[in-house]
């Protein structure tokens, strides 16, 4: 029988992995993920879990470790957060291009320097261009719930991809909520037992990433892509299968707030998310027509379903919570760009970038900017494009 | 532990095999050709351990056996062998 538990996000995450059962699980402490596998490690010590823990020396050998495992047909896991993920960046990369799937938590810190360990997106966005298939939570109950589907969604044939869930540390990561923890043998069944696109494991001489050249190497690429749309579909059936099985009520690759009758509308991804849609909820009450999207899937980016959701609307504002230097907000770069792949008149876009290096940005800072935003458009339709906006109290 | 290893249905992986390259089998590099004195071999695998290429295997009964066809002469079985059974032969292409 499922159960609920009072847990933090990290936690959550632990009990995720737990039911999930993987055969091995390399990790290498960093603030703020270590309490995951700390937990993790309890749960092997007292016999509550099957796994064997390979303790490393650093993030990039904590990764490779789990590749290596993955490779011959081991369910992994890791988790790490921040420098740590910079860390292991080389071995992000050679997971999804080699289409091994695992599953790895990110909690998410700022990076350095200077030090600081409060959380915003950027160590998050920083892997987007690994080809890994990115989620990332609102609360510590979808935490549990995006870690066991990414078990799943990684070990889809048409997928096989690693996936990384994101979640913000502390806010999420060391903050205690009621979870809802599925029955042990419901997921069991569920997820079924590891599947992989092949497997090196002595009986057969079978190298992978040997020199390549650069036409089957682009081949082998343009295959992630494929996959990564693939990924699209996979998602959405497996929220479906879990929101049956464990009554949830997911809705896929974003999650919409009073959309279907707003003329403007909010972009945003993670905790921060929850304060917005309270903003959004306020500005309803005086009769603002907004609305507001999660995304829930970053990669693969869910362009179609936002289209789907902004294409009559006046006015979209983007939240970023992290920075390109010199660009823009990562979402408004995948959504500006993507939008001109629809259409050649598309609705006003801005970005605000906020809440960087852990500043707090409250539900009354969201209900100011974005009653802002719409007042601004309302009047002479050209609010400013980009702002990053630094709350100070 | 089941494992179900089932093809991607997109893409491929990037994997290789073991075969004969574009430029033959071992190409033309190979200066020196390792030789084994096989009355000497202690049969402690060392040669077969370190082989980088995997080419060697030592067996019980008849010792040290080579794949020259790949081998690329570097030495490191003559080096390891703690008997010296192993020498490097200049090899005359």
């Amino acid at each position: 029988m499922g159960m609920k538990k009072a847990l933090t996000g990290n936690y959550a995450v632990s009990y995720a992995v737990k039911l999930a059962r993987p055969d091995v699980i390399a990790a290498y402490p960093i603030t703020p993920q270590t309490s995951i596998v700390e937990k993790l490690s309890e749960m092997i010590e007292n016999g509550e879990l099957d796994s064997v823990m390979i303790r490393v020396e650093s993030e990039h050998s904590a990764l490779a470790a789990c590749f290596g495992a993955a490779v011959a047909g081991a369910r992994v896991f890791t988790a790490t957060s921040s420098q740590g993920l910079l860390y292991m960046h080389e071995v992000v990369h050679w997971a999804s291009r080699a289409r091994i799937p695992m599953v790895m938590a990110i909690v998410s810190r700022t990076i350095n320097a200077p030090w600081n360990i409060w959380p915003d997106h950027s160590d998050f966005m920083d892997q987007r261009d690994a080809g890994w298939v990115m989620s990332y939570a609102m609360d510590n109950q979808e935490a549990l719930d995006l870690v066991l589907q990414a078990f799943k969604i990684s070990e889809d044939p048409s997928v096989y991809l690693p996936v990384m869930v994101g979640l913000e540390g502390f806010i999420l990561g060391h903050t205690t909520m009621p979870v809802d923890i599925p029955d042990e043998s419901m997921v069991r069944e569920w997820l079924g037992p590891r599947r992989q696109g092949y497997i090196i494991d002595g009986s057969t001489p079978l190298a992978v990433g040997g020199l390549t050249m650069p036409e089957d190497t682009e081949y082998i690429f343009y295959g992630i892509q494929e996959a990564m749309n693939e990924a699209k579909k996979v998602i959405k059936e497996v929220t479906n299968e879990y929101n049956k099985l464990f009554g949830r009520k997911y809705s896929g690759l974003i999650e919409c707030f009073h959309c279907s009758d707003a003329k403007y509308i909010t972009i945003s991804i993670g905790a921060w998310s929850g304060d917005l849609m309270e903003a959004v909820e306020k500005l309803r009450s005086e009769g603002y027509p907004i609305g507001s999207i999660r995304i829930r899937y970053y990669r693969p980016f869910p362009m179609e379903d936002i289209w789907e959701v902004i294409r009559s609307s006046k006015g979209v504002l983007v939240y970023d919570r992290s920075i390109s230097f010199g660009s823009y907000g990562p979402i408004f770069t995948d959504l500006a760009g993507g939008l001109l792949t629809y259409t050649r008149n598309p609705p006003y876009v801005s970005n605000i970038v906020a809440g960087i290096a852990g500043v707090n940005v409250t539900a009354e800072d969201f209900y100011k900017l974005t009653k802002e935003f719409i007042d601004e458009v309302e009047k002479n339709g050209q609010p400013p494009g980009f702002k990053w906006v630094m709350i100070r109290r | 532990m089941s494992i179900r290893v089932t093809p991607p249905k997109t893409g491929q992986p990037p994997l290789t095999r073991p075969d004969i390259g574009v430029a033959g089998k071992t190409g033309f590099w190979r200066t020196t050709k390792p030789i084994v004195d096989q009355s000497k071999c202690t049969r402690c695998y060392q040669c077969e351990i370190f082989c980088p290429v995997n080419v060697i295997r030592v067996e019980p009964e008849t010792g040290v056996k080579i794949d020259y066809d790949y081998c690329k002469g570097c030495g490191v079985c003559a080096d390891v062998c703690p008997v010296n059974a192993i020498s490097m032969v200049e090899e005359v292409k």
